[in-house]
């Protein structure tokens, strides 16, 4: 059998499991309007998408996952709770790696439900698990959502964790954040000369752009406040970084993470989150003795994610992205809902994977 | 049978090229009318000059089109994936220098850093409902640096030509462009910011690694670099 129609037929039959547990089976076309997902990620989906365009229509992204329009569909004409189902292409640009397929099978579970959040997290990863049965695959989970509450719970200004918020899924942009809040790094020196300055506003530069007066004088406004406000003490900065190197299975990390909680209430509820999941998991049958748990786990690759996150990878296999991966994205669903909102998880395998590790390609 | 070599068709850089060749005794001229794009080379034998837009040589370089040519370095790593593999680097020919920067209003006086442009692009974004534009030819070599630098809320516009006037016009915040003296973007009443330099580039002698040779034209490709002084000769 060609290729193409072995991987076809994979992700047939994990669709069809998929159906089994309750799914609707739903398609997305694959051109999907630019806009909108630029708007979601910004300009670094460029870098990850292929753009294309007409006159009419103008720029078009080929479908570089199913999320966003699932979650689209559901948003508009949705019942609830929901479970879909689908498989088909996706593509993405590898510019740095000519190994890696550009264009790929994926079969996705989602799973949109109000009711019991730690109960939709163990089903989405049991009913992923369940269906890479026989693969000899390796599973790692993490939740950024931790981290979120670490830094609306911290002793500082608003407008400190709104940035700190703003760059949880960058980590060299949030590092120095917290160096230049916690006064490690220097102030720039340009920085201290604006602040010197009485009155920076009177200058002859002509004002040109769309970027206003008034914009201008608020944010220096906001440097004023900020640099009248205490620095950020290192130990709430030690407790940050306590939390980002959790990397223990699943209950070693939840006994670090209460011993965090205990000098930063703020991450109790994330705590019990986990330790709820952790629990609707062994009800399922899952070995949470043996399940890795790390709480930067997938920070730098997926912006929609806000909670529980997990992957499967091939162990020995560095070379090869992750069979599967997932995850929640409440804030996608927020986003995306004009005004309305629900809680979903979800994630995908890779047919074509499967197939190579078990060198049936 | 030839080697190609693709120089840029005109102006300074094409002159600058003309200059840096003729040094090392291989001269180089424009033959036909003012008009018309042919050339000849003497001063070695089986060198073939083909006269290029210097913004298509990355391409006719990864095409193997063309054996060697004479481009930017902000050309080559803009256009081509993985530029090493495809070309490699013969001679620096020290000129046609330039700076890829980003640059803002001067009226920003509160933006002088990637720091800054961050912070006032979300605050942009927030007043503005869309994403902080900045204006350029370059998105390949500016996203990516823009982006391992965690600079969120902006957004690419492309511009071809006339980049500094984007912000007057209203049709960008900022941008990103190659400067050499500054004078531009200071008549445009632009700052650079301090620490985003993007790429420095200058023009460059690439060799093609996807250009096919048969031994007769290696022999040729050896006469040149020797004559260029790239090669020492042994082989």
């Amino acid at each position: 059998m060609p290729r193409k129609a072995k991987i076809r037929a994979r992700a047939a039959g994990l669709k069809a499991m998929f159906e089994a547990e309750g799914a609707r089976s739903v398609e997305t076309n694959v051109l999907q309007p630019a806009d909108l997902l630029l708007d979601l990620y910004g300009e670094d989906i460029r870098g990850r998408a292929y753009v294309t365009s007409d006159t009419l229509l103008g720029e078009q992204m080929l479908r570089p996952d199913f999320t966003v329009p699932v979650v689209q569909m559901h948003m508009e004409h949705g019942a609830e709770p929901a479970r879909y189902t689908y498989a088909g292409q996706v593509f993405r640009r590898q510019e740095d790696d000519i190994d890696r397929d550009n264009e790929y099978t994926q079969v996705g579970y989602e799973v949109f439900e109000r009711d019991n959040p730690a109960a939709a997290d163990a089903e989405v990863f049991d009913v992923i698990r369940k269906a890479l049965r026989g693969a000899e695959l390796k599973a790692s989970t993490g939740d950024i959502g931790v981290l979120m509450a670490a830094v609306q719970g911290l002793e500082t200004t608003e407008r400190r964790k709104a940035a700190l918020m703003r760059h949880v899924w960058r980590p060299r942009r949030f590092r120095a954040l917290m160096d230049r809040f916690s006064g490690r790094s220097p102030v720039p020196a340009t920085r201290k000369a604006l602040l010197e300055n009485p009155a920076p506003m009177e200058n002859d530069f002509p004002q040109i752009g769309l970027r206003s007066a008034s914009e201008i004088e608020a944010r220096i406004g906001w440097l004023r406040e900020d640099a009248e406000a205490a620095p950020l003490s290192s130990g709430q900065v030690e407790l940050i970084e306590a939390l980002l190197n959790v990397r223990e299975t699943m209950p070693f990390a939840l006994e670090q993470l209460r011993d965090i909680a205990v000098d930063m209430p703020a991450i109790t509820e994330a705590v019990f989150r986990l330790k709820d999941r952790i629990d609707a998991l062994a009800a399922r049958g899952v070995d949470v003795d043996n399940l890795d748990f790390e709480t930067s786990y997938g920070r730098t690759s997926m912006e929609y994610y806000d909670g529980f996150v997990f992957g499967f990878h091939a162990p020995g296999r560095p070379d090869l992205p992750p069979v599967a991966t997932g995850g929640r994205y409440d804030a996608l669903t927020r986003a995306l809902g004009q005004g309305r909102e629900i809680p979903a998880v979800g994630g995908v395998i890779r047919p074509g994977l499967l197939l190579e590790l078990e060198g049936a390609l | 049978m030839t080697i190609k070599l693709g120089v840029p068709s005109k102006g300074r850089l094409m002159e600058k090229t003309f200059d840096w060749f003729g040094a090392r005794g291989v001269s180089m001229a424009r033959t036909g009318s003012d008009r018309e794009y042919a050339g000849a080379v003497e001063g070695v034998e089986g060198v073939e000059l083909v006269l290029l837009s210097a913004g298509e040589i990355p391409r006719e370089l990864a095409a193997g089109r063309i054996h060697l040519g004479v481009t930017g370095t902000d050309l080559v790593r803009e256009k081509l994936g993985q530029w090493e593999q495809q070309v490699e680097e013969l001679a620096l020919l020290g000129f046609g220098h330039a700076d890829l920067i980003i640059a803002v209003p001067n009226c920003w006086v509160d933006v002088d850093t990637l720091d800054d442009l961050d912070a006032a692009a979300s605050a942009f974004r927030a007043e503005h409902g869309f994403r902080m534009r900045i204006a350029t030819k370059y998105h390949r070599l500016v996203r990516e640096y823009l982006m391992d630098a965690g600079v969120a809320d902006y957004q690419l516009v492309d511009s071809q030509g006339a980049t500094e006037g984007t912000v007057k016009n209203l049709t960008a915040e900022g941008v990103a462009d190659i400067t050499s003296t500054g004078d531009t973007l200071r008549a445009n009443h632009l700052k650079i910011l301090s620490d985003a330099l993007v790429l420095q580039s200058q023009a460059t002698l690439f060799r093609s690694r996807k250009a096919q040779m048969d031994d007769e034209e290696r022999a040729v490709m050896q006469a040149l670099k020797v004559k260029l002084g790239l090669s020492s000769g042994r082989v």
